[in-house]
């Protein structure tokens, strides 16, 4: 089993510095791109929640937790802010409280469906842990030793 | 990082988006599309994605907010060039159904 774990504060410019680490560590399973651009795409979401939601008045942290264990990914997002309410509300589509932001309330919603699994749950006394998981294919492994072989 | 161009040509205000929507960027996005809406007479708007490189679901929230907009000036938004990536994003959450694509 492989893993990271990267602390960083909550500003809204750290949502792409996200993106790049968690497609950087995801290289060694061989991504096909539509599978960086899915994971990516969650963990945008799931960072942008803790950046908006998790901590509205001042900054806070925000930790992203990874490991690989063969082909499956489980990644986790976990912030000390003031947590989800009700979370089986908050995850239901175009469920969002800030409509005057132009919010489209469909976060929760991208991280299920491009992400093969999502829980979310309490992180201590009131933060909120967003844990994640996709397998990827091992054709894509394949792909690249047969195009490696054809190279050498 | 994002940017945006935009020109008016035959009654057609066309917007150029190249780079990364998210909710860092999202201001910026909202804040020069409305400017651009204001610019000049136009009958519809065409927003051309071949140049996102990424979006997130902040992306759509911005797009809504535009659509909204326009909506009382009768101003249709029509997506073109989308990616792989971003058109999961729109067929998931429905947004080609008040802003279709065009080839």
């Amino acid at each position: 089993m492989n893993y990271m774990e990267v602390k960083f504060k909550s500003e809204s410019v750290n949502e792409s510095f996200a993106r790049v680490c968690i497609a950087s560590f995801c290289l060694q399973l061989h991504p096909s791109v539509d599978e960086i651009n899915d994971i990516k795409t969650a963990v945008s979401e799931a960072v942008t929640n803790a950046v908006v939601h998790a901590y509205p008045k001042n900054c806070g942290e925000i930790t992203m937790r990874a490991e690989i264990e063969g082909n499956m990914l489980t990644v986790s997002i976990s912030d000390n802010g003031v947590g989800i309410k009700d979370i089986q509300k908050a995850i239901q589509p175009f469920y969002t409280t800030c409509k005057s932001d132009e919010r489209s309330g469909m976060g929760f919603t991208i991280m299920e469906s491009f992400m093969d699994s999502m829980d979310v749950e309490k992180n201590g006394e009131s933060g909120t842990k967003v844990t994640m998981t996709k397998a990827f294919s091992s054709n894509n492994v394949e792909q690249v030793l047969s195009h490696t072989h054809q190279i050498c | 990082m994002v940017k945006l161009k935009s020109k008016i040509y035959n009654g057609t205000l066309y917007v150029l988006l190249s780079g990364e929507l998210d909710q860092h960027s999202a201001s910026y996005v909202r804040e020069e599309m409305d400017h651009a809406f204001g610019s000049g007479i136009f009958k519809q708007v065409i927003v051309d994605l071949s140049e996102l490189e990424f979006m997130d679901s902040t992306g759509i929230g911005v797009l809504i907010g535009r659509y909204k907009k326009l909506k009382d000036r009768q101003i249709p938004i029509y997506i073109c060039n989308p990616s792989t990536h971003a058109e999961k994003i729109f067929k998931m959450t429905g947004l080609y159904d008040i802003m279709p694509k065009i080839v």
